[in-house]
C-alpha cells in the first residue's frame, strides 16, 4: 500500500514542452507506456479525451484498458512496481510532474470501481465523507441530496439515509458510489467496469445516470460490454494485445483505434477492431 | 421379491461391522480426551471460585493486608493489591496500546513487503514467546538497578513497563491482522474520493478494524493482569494503598504477587487472603476473556455494522 514515487523514464524536461491548452480537451495521454516491475503492460498510448463527453475504453482482457484508466488519476501509484512513462496531461498540467500531489489529482479526477465499494458507514456519511475530506464547508444535507439525485438514487435512499450503505442492492450501491464521487465535484469521473457486477436493470439505470452526468462531467468508462460502449459513449478507444516479440513471452497492450463511437462501430478502420466488435475474438 | 429382501437387508445398519465398531469407538475415545482436556480448566476455576469466594467480603476487598503473624485471626484485606494491579495494567496499557497500534498500522498500511517489516513481524512473534520472567529481569536491569526513574528502585511504574513488554506483541499482531482483513476496496474507495493516506487510515480502515483490535487489547490486558514473575523483579510488593502520585515511584502491591507471597505463609489468615485474591483475579481474567469474545462475535469487519 505504499505510495511509490513514480519516476518517469522519459520525463519531458520542465519548461521544455509547453502543452497547448485546448479547452475542448480534458485529459490527454501523450505516449503513455506503463510497466509493472519490468514487464510492459501497455505501450505508446496517444489519446485526447474530450470534455463533457463520454469516452469508453474497450478491448479484450489484459489489454491494459483498466491500467490506462487508473493511470489517469494516479491510482497506479498504489501498486508497487508500477511505472509510467510519457505524460498524462490534465487541463494543460502534466499530472506526473514531480511537484504534483496525487491526492489533489484524485480530487479533480474521481473514480468509480468495478465492485460497488461503499464505506461501512451510513448512506449519508458515505457522501459526506468525500466532501468533508475535500474541505466542503456548505450545507451538507443539500449536498447529499443533490449528489444522490444526480446519481439517480435519491428516490431509493431518501428514507434511509441513516442506514448502512450496504443495506442497498448492488445496483443502488454502485449509484451510491457514483454519488459519492460526484459529491467531491470532480472534473472527470473514471469508471472501471462499473456494471460488470450488476444485473441488466441496474446496468440500464447506471447508463441513464451516465447520460445525465455527461452534461457536467467528463466521463471515461472501461467496459467489456460492446453494446454498452455503443449506447453510452461518444468516443471509443479500442485496445488490443500483441506478442512482445519473438523471444519474449507475454503480451503487451496498445491502443489500436480511437475515434467517434458511431464511426468506430459502423466503419472501423482497423481489421482487428472490426473483428472484436463483431465478436470474432475477445 | 428376492431382490427386494436382499437389498433391504444390506441397507440396514449393522453394528457388528468392523467399520461401525471402529467409528463408534473412535468417537468415544475422542470425546473422552476432549472431556479430560477441559477438566483442568473446569476444576481449577471452580475450585478457586468456590474456595476463594467463601473468603470474599467487603472488608477483604478494601482493607490493607496485615503483616503475617501479627494477628492470627484476621489478615486484613487485599484492597491495595487490587488497586495496584489496576494501576500497573493501566500504565502498561498507556505505553503498549499507542505503540502497539502504531506498529500494527505501520506493518499493515505503510510497510511494503520489505525486510524491515518482516523483521518487526518476526521480532514481535519472538517477543510474544519470551517468558515473562525475562521481561521482569530486563526491566530490573535497565530501570530498577540503575535507579533511572528519579532514583527510585522498585516501583509501580517499572512494574507497568515490564507488563507493557508482554502486552506489546499481542497488540501489534492483532492490529496488523485486523487491518489486513479490511478489504482493499475500502482503501481504493477512500483514495478515489481524494482522501490522503492519513484520512484513509484514521477514518476508514481503523474504524473498520476497531473491534478486532479491541479484542486483542483485552486479551493482552488479561495476560498482563495475571503475570507474577515480572512484577517480583520490578514492583515488588507493598501493603499500603497509594496516596499520592509520588507513590507510583515506590513498591506497589498486586494481586498476583500477593498470592505468591501469602499462599506460602504458615498462617491460615494469610492463606485465606491469597484465596480471596485468586478469586478476584480469576473473575477479572474470565470477564476480560468473555468480553473479548463477545466483541469478537460482533464481527471484525462487518459490512452491515456501522
Amino acid at each position: 500500500m505504499k505510495i511509490s514515487n513514480n519516476k518517469m523514464m522519459n520525463k519531458p524536461e520542465k519548461g521544455n514542452k509547453n502543452y497547448l491548452k485546448d479547452n475542448s480537451i480534458s485529459v490527454s495521454l501523450d505516449n503513455v507506456s506503463i510497466k509493472y516491475d519490468n514487464s510492459v503492460a501497455v505501450k505508446n498510448v496517444f489519446c485526447d479525451i474530450k470534455k463533457n463527453q463520454v469516452t469508453s475504453f474497450i478491448g479484450p482482457s489484459g489489454c491494459g484498458k483498466s491500467t490506462v484508466l487508473r493511470a489517469i488519476n494516479r491510482m497506479n501509484d498504489l501498486i508497487e512496481g508500477c511505472k509510467l512513462s510519457g505524460s498524462v496531461i490534465f487541463e494543460g498540467i502534466d499530472i506526473y510532474a514531480e511537484d504534483i500531489d496525487p491526492v489533489e489529482v484524485r480530487r479533480r479526477i474521481g473514480m468509480v470501481f468495478q465492485q460497488p465499494n461503499p464505506f461501512p458507514k451510513t448512506i449519508y456519511e458515505n457522501i459526506a465523507f468525500g466532501a468533508r475530506v475535500n474541505g466542503y464547508k456548505g450545507n451538507m444535507d443539500e449536498l447529499v441530496e443533490e449528489s444522490l439525485k444526480k446519481a439517480a438514487v435519491w428516490e431509493e435512499c431518501k428514507d434511509k439515509l441513516n442506514e448502512s450503505g450496504y443495506s442497498l442492492s448492488g445496483g443502488q450501491q454502485q449509484r451510491l458510489c457514483i454519488a459519492r464521487t460526484i459529491s467531491i465535484e470532480p472534473d472527470v469521473i473514471l469508471m472501471d467496469e462499473p456494471c460488470s457486477a450488476l444485473d441488466p436493470l441496474s446496468t440500464l439505470k447506471i447508463e441513464e445516470t451516465i447520460h445525465e452526468l455527461k452534461k457536467n462531467y467528463t466521463i471515461i468508462i472501461v467496459t467489456h460490454n460492446m453494446q454498452q460502449a455503443n449506447r453510452v459513449s461518444d468516443h471509443t478507444a479500442f485496445f488490443n494485445t500483441e506478442k512482445k516479440g519473438k523471444d519474449v513471452s507475454g503480451k503487451v497492450g496498445f491502443l489500436v483505434e480511437f475515434g467517434k463511437t458511431k464511426n468506430m462501430f459502423n466503419s472501423p478502420k482497423q481489421k482487428s477492431t472490426q473483428d472484436y466488435i463483431s465478436g470474432k475474438f475477445g | 421379491m428376492k431382490i427386494n429382501s436382499f437389498s433391504a437387508k444390506n441397507l440396514k445398519y449393522d453394528p457388528s461391522l468392523s467399520r461401525n465398531i471402529g467409528n463408534k469407538s473412535l468417537t468415544v475415545i475422542a470425546s473422552l480426551f476432549a472431556a479430560i482436556s477441559v477438566l483442568p480448566l473446569v476444576l481449577v476455576i471452580s475450585y478457586v471460585l468456590i474456595k476463594g469466594g467463601s473468603y470474599i467480603n467487603w472488608e477483604t476487598l478494601i482493607l490493607e493486608p496485615e503483616p503475617p503473624g501479627d494477628d492470627l485471626l484476621s489478615a486484613g484485606g487485599i484492597g491495595p493489591a487490587i488497586t495496584g494491579t489496576l494501576i500497573m495494567t493501566l500504565i502498561a496499557s498507556i505505553i503498549s496500546i499507542p505503540v502497539g497500534i502504531g506498529g500494527g498500522i505501520y506493518l499493515a498500511e505503510y510497510s511494503t513487503s520489505g525486510r524491515f517489516a518482516n523483521f518487526i513481524r518476526f521480532g514481535s512473534n519472538v517477543l510474544a514467546g519470551v517468558p515473562s520472567i525475562i521481561a521482569g529481569v530486563f526491566i530490573y536491569a535497565i530501570i530498577v538497578s540503575t535507579k533511572i526513574l528519579f532514583g527510585s528502585m522498585f516501583s509501580g511504574i517499572a512494574g507497568g513497563i515490564s507488563l507493557s513488554i508482554l502486552m506489546l506483541p499481542t497488540i501489534i499482531k492483532t492490529t496488523d491482522e485486523a487491518l489486513k482483513l479490511v478489504p482493499n476496496d475500502m482503501r481504493n474507495a477512500a483514495f478515489g474520493v481524494g482522501a490522503s493516506k492519513f484520512t484513509m487510515i484514521s477514518k476508514i480502515t481503523l474504524p473498520a478494524a476497531f473491534r478486532s483490535i479491541s479484542t486483542g487489547i483485552l486479551l493482552a490486558l488479561a495476560r498482563a493482569a495475571g503475570e507474577t514473575a515480572p512484577l517480583i523483579f520490578t514492583a515488588l510488593f507493598s501493603r499500603y494503598y497509594i496516596t499520592s502520585f509520588n507513590d507510583l515511584f515506590y513498591e506497589m502491591g498486586s494481586l498476583s504477587v500477593l498470592i505468591y507471597n501469602f499462599a506460602l505463609e504458615p498462617y491460615e489468615a494469610q492463606n485465606q487472603l491469597a484465596w480471596a485474591a485468586s478469586f478476584i483475579l480469576v473473575v477479572v481474567l474470565l470477564s476480560l476473556n468473555i468480553l473479548s469474545r463477545w466483541i469478537a462475535k460482533l464481527g471484525s469487519f462487518s459490512k452491515s455494522n456501522l
